[in-house]
């Protein structure tokens, strides 16, 4: 069971009290009215699907607050946390290929 | 005394005889004997039959790998267990025990015939043969082989024990308690570390305790080994015996299961059967040891055919002569001191046979003077006897060329083929490991973890010890702390190598050799390198097809001889084969254990509402809705639910009816942008809503389908009281604090879960509002029409109240603090009395809304049903720029001709129809069928007839056509119409 660190509460808690919450930093248009079907069906469906390194949503339970988190899908590992509206941090060294 | 039972050896006891009965005979052991032992003390070595040969076979092992010796243990009612090793289950007083796979018996067994015919039976033998006709396949194949496959038999009743659940966090958790795992103990212990230290075992000491002989600093084995855990238990170290580390997960949790009863004669009433621990632990050594590996030849499995090291446990720990007579064959020297030692209690060696040219001349000086017949560079190619090994017969081998053999005569074969090191739990953490030329060792790791001792392939106990104060050490430091380095000094040392084989050389017909690997799922060397033949290169693709190391066991014996095998049909080097994966559990474990008090009652909570004690005192009866228990329908006596929910539906359309709504979700949505909140959210318009009225909300994913619906109130400009459907109460929230927080942070909206708080009580009919306007004090009833709502007290107690209706009748939801929700329902019922009030369950409720064309979330709709699919285009406010799910609803997909529309069926003869039924334009088509929709809901109505709803290809087009329903009693005939079969007007609400 992995142990993850809500950036709100500050505290690494185990897993039990998180539930995935899909890919991150996919903002919601402003105004998809304006989109292409094809840029809708992009922003609704198509996803990275990374082998490695990832940006993903995670949600804590407890708190009740969305988060963003860089997990490694190959190793399960959360490499980090951070809170939701950050920007997405560049990939650590140690885990680019 | 038993006759191989040996005068005051071992760490039995033998001042305290244990009774227990094998396949119904009573057998005499020790208190510290396992079934094993006391059955080989008895002269049994005949213990099980295998799986799929059924040949006979006996324990082959003294630990928790054996494969062979399964039985049934019987604890009384509900607590018989199969497959219990025999080699780990302790006695105890009044144990009874029984072989498997055996009919009629277990010396006579019919099943046996499989073990003739057992060239029939080769790898991918069920793929092969069952393969036509066809048809066969379900009626006769499947239920036969199902019938004799496999292993023991199931228990039938619920299990009575009680299982336990703990949380543990350690600094250091050192699994295993043998000489590496004491020294790591003792050496992370010395810093004031947390130390847990494990095994499986009933005794701590590992391999020491079947090596009494050894000395380490002066001390002979045992008493160094009881020194050490007092030393241990003062230092604070938690020692656990008889708990296995049964998986090692994520960030060094590791699972530990720990067997608290199975070996008391009495156990104490209510006391857990077996605790399952979750360890979180700051560093974990690893000192699990190493496995001895069977040598593959021709009858390897025969009763009395044992691994060296077994034989030597069962002498030191239980004081057990295996045989008097045993024959020994190896590729290793630790099977030389296990002959030793049996020579020096009693028994006559018959010959230590060694696969290899060259043998260590202190070991051959060691046989020479016990007298003990040597035979290097030997091969054995067969033994011979039924329930028991009768002979061995051996043969010199020069290069490639098998002598002629001879048959040496025993009643027991000891056999060693090297160690295998255990790398079970360290694969669970997915690290890599290394080929050093005769095994796999771990490599890299990826978990804060150590391996000491033969775990990492280490021999003999000096290099040992000091391996695992070594990781003890390094543990510390990972934790970043210090200590001493330990030092010992070892006597009796007993070094050792040896060399891997893959089947040994015969002179015999190499294909009728019944040479086993993998003995619990009978699989031999013939059958892997047939795998081969056929074309299996993956060793995941030869385990699956021959089933080598998918037994119970897991493949701890036979992984390794499996691999060698393939390896040489492939023509590759081992590692470039690779071995397959270890899984958890380490060893089998109970679903006991797993569930611990997840069970039952305690299995999932029951949420029941403020009028749950009412409905239950008058007799409802109830159905669980998501974790809800809510009154299904009441019925009087005499009536079944058809009747009863009929008599409900008439009393409320009749006059009034009451219904306990408190499940319905409730989310209040306040502040100062709360209205452009919900316009964002919701596909209605909200800015326009006056304080005090209320409007049905749809909500859509993203994606455009219908995900919730229901009535939502404005009390004030900023304060919206949301209702949504009982299952999706929690959904929605989610959903809204996502946009909230993520989308639009901006917004100055909070969110609250209300539906705990408030107790909500319907009434419907046509004399709602005259029974209810006497109790309501705070209402302009002149202004209060049909979807209304507001702040008041209904029968004194503070409300708010909602007008609105989901039967067709004049309607109300009262909602009031949960506290007074009992209170509230009994005045109502008191008041209610002049108008026959009819309480009612969920079902009558389904049936009034289901006559009026209401849907239901997640009945009628399932996740791709657009609003305009549900013909609920009306509640889509299209003058909003944008809503969730709103641009979704113009994708080509959506817009497109024939979606699954939602309509209403009335059936020609007036039957019932099945809910997920299917639709078909014809009936007479060619199988299979186009299937065009599925009836959504079905159900006897107030009407006199049955009524149904369904969603069906372009079924708002096809209005007063016919469609087919195949059922199983035959295809109805039924006829599309509106959803809307009841007072279609809407008059019912006006009145």
């Amino acid at each position: 069971m992995l142990l993850i660190h809500c950036p709100y509460c500050e505290d690494t808690l185990p897993e039990l009290e998180f539930t995935y919450a899909g890919e991150a930093h996919i903002a919601r248009p402003a105004d998809p009215s304006a989109l292409s079907d094809e840029e809708w069906r992009d922003y609704l469906f198509i996803r990275t699907n990374a082998r490695g390194p990832h940006y993903e949503r995670w949600r804590h339970v407890g708190c009740g607050r969305f988060f963003n988190a860089l997990r490694d899908t190959v190793s399960d590992r959360f490499l980090m946390t951070y809170k939701a509206g950050l920007p997405r941090p560049p990939l650590p060294q140690e885990t680019v290929e | 005394m038993s006759r191989y039972r040996i005068m005051g050896k071992g760490r039995v006891d033998h001042s305290a005889p244990v009774s227990f009965t094998f396949d119904g005979k009573t057998y005499k052991g020790l208190r510290g004997d396992t079934v094993a032992s006391a059955l080989l003390a008895n002269g049994v070595h005949l213990m099980g039959r295998s799986f799929k040969y059924h040949r006979p076979r006996g324990a082959v092992t003294a630990g928790s790998e054996e494969p062979n010796a399964l039985i049934g243990t019987s604890r009384g009612a509900g607590r018989f267990e199969p497959n219990t090793r025999a080699t780990v289950q302790e006695l105890r007083a009044g144990l009874v025990t029984e072989s498997q796979n055996k009919w009629p018996n277990l010396s006579f067994d019919l099943g046996a015939i499989n073990d003739r015919a057992y060239m029939l039976f080769s790898a991918g033998f069920y793929y092969k043969t069952f393969m036509w006709p066809k048809s066969f396949w379900d009626k006769v194949y499947e239920p036969v082989i199902r019938g004799a496959a496999g292993l023991g038999k199931s228990p039938t009743e619920p299990d009575p024990d009680r299982y336990a659940s703990r949380y543990l966090h350690t600094d250091v958790l050192v699994v295993g308690a043998g000489p590496a795992g004491i020294a790591a103990a003792l050496a992370a212990a010395q810093s004031g570390a947390d130390v847990t230290l494990v095994d499986e075992n009933p005794e701590m000491g590992g391999s020491l305790l079947s090596d009494p002989a050894v000395q380490i600093d002066g001390k002979p084995a045992w008493d160094w080994v009881e020194a050490q855990l007092g030393r241990l238990r003062a230092a604070g170290v938690r020692l656990m015996t008889r708990t296995t580390a049964i998986g090692y997960y994520h960030q060094n949790m590791v699972g530990l299961c720990q067997r608290l009863t199975d070996h008391l004669d009495n156990p104490p009433k209510g006391a857990p059967r077996e605790r399952m621990w979750r360890v979180r632990a700051g560093q974990v050594v690893l000192a699990q040891g190493a496995l001895e590996k069977p040598l593959v030849f021709d009858g390897n499995d025969r009763p009395g055919v044992m691994l060296a090291g077994a034989a030597q446990t069962y002498l030191h720990k239980f004081g057990v002569r295996v045989g008097d007579n045993p024959a020994v064959v190896t590729s290793h020297d630790s099977a030389w001191y296990a002959a030793f030692d049996l020579a020096d209690h009693g028994a006559r060696i018959a010959a230590i046979i060694d696969t290899r040219d060259a043998v260590r001349p202190d070991l051959l000086e060691a046989a020479r003077k016990r007298g003990i017949k040597v035979l290097a560079s030997h091969t054995v190619t067969t033994t011979t006897g039924r329930s028991r090994v009768k002979s061995v017969r051996a043969a010199l081998v020069r290069g490639d060329t098998v002598g002629a053999g001879h048959d040496i005569a025993c009643d027991c074969l000891l056999m060693s083929g090297g160690w295998t090191p255990s790398l079970h739990l360290f694969s669970h953490t997915k690290g890599s490991l290394a080929w050093d030329g005769q095994t796999f060792l771990p490599d890299r790791k990826t978990e804060d973890c150590e391996i000491a001792g033969a775990g990492r392939g280490l021999w003999g106990y000096q290099p040992v010890l000091a391996d695992g104060a070594a990781a003890g050490l390094r543990a510390l430091a990972g934790l970043g702390r210090a200590g001493h380095d330990a030092c010992f000094t070892v006597g009796n040392d007993r070094p050792g190598t040896g060399v891997t084989h893959t089947e040994l050389p015969t002179d015999g017909n190499a294909g009728k050799a019944r040479a086993f690997i993998d003995f619990q799922n009978d699989v031999t060397a013939k059958d892997i390198r047939l795998a081969v033949r056929e074309g299996m290169r993956s060793i995941e693709h030869v385990k699956r097809y021959t089933t080598n190391g998918m037994a119970t066991d897991q493949g701890k014996m036979s992984n390794i001889n499996g691999l060698m095998i393939a390896a040489d049909a492939l023509g590759k080097a081992p590692p470039q084969v690779g071995l397959t994966t270890f899984r958890p559990p380490y060893t089998p474990t109970s679903f006991g254990a797993f569930c611990g008090y997840l069970r039952g009652e305690t299995f999932q909570l029951t949420r029941k509402t403020p009028i749950d004690p009412w409905a239950e005192a008058n007799g409802a009866v109830f159905e669980p809705v998501a974790q809800w228990r809510r009154a299904w329908y009441f019925p009087k006596p005499g009536e079944d639910m058809h009747a009863a929910v009929l008599r409900e539906c008439k009393a409320t359309r009749a006059s009034l009816g009451i219904f306990d709504a408190s499940t319905l979700g409730k989310i209040e949505v306040a502040g100062p942008d709360a209205v452009e909140f919900m316009n964002r959210i919701y596909t209605n318009p909200w800015t326009k809503l006056a304080p005090g009225r209320c409007r049905y909300g749809l909500l859509l994913g993203e994606d455009g389908f219908i995900r919730d619906d229901g009535v939502i109130g404005r009390l004030s400009p900023d304060l919206f009281h949301v209702t949504t459907t009982t299952g999706g109460a929690a959904r929605v929230l989610t959903m809204m604090e996502d946009y909230l927080q993520t989308e639009w942070p901006d917004l100055d909206v909070w969110l609250t879960s209300t539906t705990e708080q408030w107790a909500t009580v319907a009434l419907n009919g046509p004399n709602a509002l005259t029974m209810l306007k006497p109790l309501v004090q705070g209402v302009d009833w002149d202004d209060f029409p049909h979807m209304s709502c507001g702040e008041c007290t209904v029968a004194g107690l503070p409300a708010r109240l909602f007008r609105l209706s989901f039967t067709g009748e004049i309607g109300f939801e009262v909602n009031v603090p949960a506290r007074h929700g009992l209170a509230l329902w009994t005045a109502l019922m008191e008041a209610g009395k002049p108008y026959d009030i009819c309480p009612y369950g969920t079902e009558t409720m389904h049936v009034l809304r289901a006559e009026k064309g209401y849907i239901i979330v997640g009945q009628d709709t399932d996740g791709t049903v657009t609003p305009a699919d549900a013909g609920l285009d009306w509640a889509v406010c299209k003058a909003k720029k944008d809503f969730v799910g709103k641009r979704s609803l113009s994708r080509p997909d959506i817009v497109a001709k024939g979606r699954k529309q939602l309509v209403g069926l009335l059936t020609e003869d007036g039957s019932l129809l099945q809910e997920g039924a299917q639709i078909v334009l014809d009936p007479d088509q060619p199988k299979p069928m186009r299937m065009v929709g599925h009836v959504t809901s079905s159900y006897q109505s107030t009407m006199g007839h049955p009524i149904a709803m369904a969603v069906i290809e372009g079924g708002f087009d096809k209005m007063g056509e016919t469609v087919f329903v195949p059922m199983p009693d035959g295809v109805r005939k039924a006829r599309i119409t509106s959803t809307v079969f009841y007072d279609p007007e809407g008059l019912r609400l006006k009145a």
